[in-house]
């Protein structure tokens, strides 16, 4: 395990690295600088001023290796356009990101389960033609119209849901205000999970309760309850468990949309921000910790794969 | 014991209903080793699939005939019923070791499962019954064993994981469905003797289903041969191998190899292959391979009949089985050249 770990740890060191040089160098390169987004009337002295205040004339190589020098000691630097840290910034917007994809996840993966088992169950029947029609629907519909629809629904026609913000915070935090704020943003950034987890949810229990252990297990005298939560699903769970290791990245980005349509004031309008203020610092400190937030999920999903089939126990 | 008549079982395939296995009557006493042979397709999987009545999770259905397990009729059966003889009256191990354990459970998580559906056990004890049978079926360090995964043993140490499981309630008949063709030779030989030792110590009866007539001869006392969904012919051991009454059986036997043959001399086999479930022919569904056969054999489906102590399904049974005593009446039947 120890071993596994180490190995982790050195891939996603060089997975960081090349992460960093090439979102650098891109938006480095990029026409259009900090000086782009000045307002229209400033002379080129003050753009020339700008560029040296913020060390632009350095050449790029010279900027990236400053650069990592500091992020190694934790400095991810100063955003251009708020002089605040960097990492202050993403400290105070990442937790409702995590907020909304925690809750998307849990969401995703306990209806996709259920939804994938009844539509393998009741495969050719009405239940299971529901199922994947709306799972179909749910993929092709892009998230931003479909988040417009909903707040249209439940917020100006019904009145059900407020239509944006993080709810209460702090003092005056409340459970039902929070879960309700949740309730779309969630409901929204599951369609870009939610149906890939029920159609291989599906496809893999079709597969598993034709497996002669299954038999085997009714040759016992099981139950049938028990043939097919304990002895398929658990089966069926174990490449559902890496679909969502996949899938983590796909929610992040699928997260920025949300968050835009929302108002929810996490990483990804954050990261619309830095992008609009050509923030350079603000954008590279938050492909870092969005790159260091996929590699952990992914290796949490590794672990807990590790722990559901013996047959990989001991890969390390 | 168990009474099977006039079994009829199907699937549901693409081109309409097919009759897997079609009118199939036997019967096993208690103690009794009763082994069914035949080809691959001839039905005999699917026979001791609808004794399990599990059959039905699989596509399959019992059409009619009826299956008595101690008075009981099975075929009438719920499935919340049956589950409480499968395991406990009846049980069965598969021909596919391999696959046939569940891979994220331990064997001894397996084995314990199968012990406490039938009898109200606390897990510790029932796991030290299951080190119990483990020691019984023959596997070195039971103990370690409970602890591992399928995947950490091989083939033949998780046939003997599946008798231990299928043992676990002391059942009163075993099923075996082929339960060494997946095995090399040498481990063949040890389930084998493994299975006469269960069958001579734990006092029930065994069903071991085969398409190797070799193994048949070692430990069965009776002998049912199956061609394409039908009982061809049901005889004691001793009486088959003495002298087959069907033509069929006489062909199954003459391709066992023999120690005796020559080098290079060629092993009889039997021309030709078991007929496709959606193409059975008219009539005996042996005819088309079978040199004895005459024209009724092509129309009339025969009936198996008693002949002696034995059940046999032959137009021409007498003549058969006077040729063989006789070899000079074989010669000289008009009859061979028809085919």
């Amino acid at each position: 395990m120890i071993r596994f770990l180490l190995n982790r740890f050195g891939q996603s060191i060089i997975l960081l690295f090349i992460v960093t040089v090439i979102t650098f160098f891109l938006i480095n390169l990029a026409p259009g600088g900090p000086t782009g987004v000045m307002r229209m009337d400033a002379s080129p002295d003050e753009r020339q001023a700008v560029i040296e205040r913020l060390g632009l004339d350095q050449p790029v190589i010279v900027r990236y290796f400053e650069w990592v020098g500091n992020a190694v000691t934790g400095d991810l630097g100063t955003s251009f356009n708020s002089s605040e840290a960097v990492v202050e910034r993403i400290a105070e917007r990442l937790p409702y990101t995590m907020e909304l994809t925690v809750f998307t996840i849990i969401f995703s993966v306990i209806a996709g389960i259920i939804l994938g088992v009844i539509s393998a169950l009741k495969r050719g029947k009405a239940a299971d033609h529901v199922i994947n029609f709306s799972s179909v629907i749910g993929l092709s519909v892009p998230s931003f119209w479909l988040g417009l629809m909903l707040i249209l629904l439940f917020s100006v026609e019904l009145g059900w849901l407020p239509s944006s913000g993080v709810g209460p915070r702090g003092a005056d935090f409340d459970f039902g205000g929070w879960m309700a704020h949740l309730a779309m943003p969630v409901l929204i950034l599951s369609t870009t999970v939610l149906p890939n987890i029920v159609r291989f949810t599906r496809s893999s229990m079709l597969e598993v309760i034709s497996q002669n252990y299954i038999r085997t297990a009714r040759s016992k005298g099981a139950k049938e309850f028990v043939v097919l939560y304990v002895h398929a699903l658990r089966n069926a769970m174990i490449p559902i468990i890496s679909i969502i290791g996949v899938l983590i990245p796909r929610l992040l980005s699928g997260a920025v949309i949300t968050e835009a349509i929302f108002g929810w004031t996490g990483i990804g309008t954050l990261i619309i921000e830095a992008a609009n203020g050509r923030d350079y610092p603000l954008i590279m400190g938050i492909t870092v910790v969005i790159t260091l937030v996929v590699i952990i999920s992914n290796l949490l999903v590794d672990i807990i794969y590790s722990q559901v089939d013996p047959r990989v126990k001991n890969m390390a | 014991m168990l009474k099977v008549e006039g079994l009829v079982t199907g699937y549901q395939g693409k081109d309409g209903f097919v009759r897997a296995v079609d009118g199939v009557s036997f019967d096993i006493e208690k103690g009794e080793t009763v082994c069914i042979v035949g080809e691959s397709g001839s039905g005999k999987s699917v026979t001791s699939m609808s004794v399990m009545r599990l059959v039905e999770f699989e596509n399959g259905e019992i059409i009619s005939g009826s299956i008595e397990y101690m008075g009981e009729e099975l075929t009438t059966k719920t499935n919340e019923e049956m589950r409480k003889i499968r395991g406990a009256e009846i049980s069965m191990i598969f021909q596919e070791p391999l696959t046939a354990l569940n891979p994220v459970f331990t064997i001894g998580q397996q084995i314990v499962e199968a012990i406490r559906y039938h009898e109200p056990l606390k897990k510790k004890e029932a796991m030290d019954k299951a080190e119990d049978l483990l020691t019984l079926v023959g596997l070195s360090e039971p103990k370690t064993r409970l602890k591992q995964y399928p995947h950490e043993l091989s083939g033949g140490m998780r046939q003997r994981v599946m008798i231990a499981i299928a043992l676990a309630s002391k059942p009163k008949l075993l099923i075996a469905d082929e339960p060494t063709t997946a095995l090399d030779v040498t481990i063949e030989a040890q389930i084998l003797e493994l299975l006469r030792k269960l069958r001579n110590e734990e006092d029930m009866s065994i069903m071991l289903i085969t398409h190797d007539i070799g193994v048949a001869a070692e430990l069965s006392h009776r002998i049912i041969i199956m061609y394409a969904g039908k009982v061809m012919e049901i005889a004691e051991t001793s009486d088959l191998f003495e002298l087959p009454h069907h033509p069929y059986t006489k062909g199954l036997l003459e391709s066992i190899p023999k120690m005796s043959g020559a080098r290079g001399e060629l092993l009889p086999t039997i021309e030709g292959t078991i007929p496709g479930v959606n193409q059975m022919p008219e009539g005996c569904r042996f005819a088309p391979r079978c040199s004895f056969a005459t024209e009724k054999c092509h129309q009339e489906e025969p009936p198996l009949q008693k002949v002696g102590r034995r059940d046999v399904a032959c137009w021409h049974v007498e003549e058969f089985t006077a040729s063989q005593v006789d070899p000079f009446h074989r010669k000289e039947d008009p009859v061979e050249s028809n085919s």
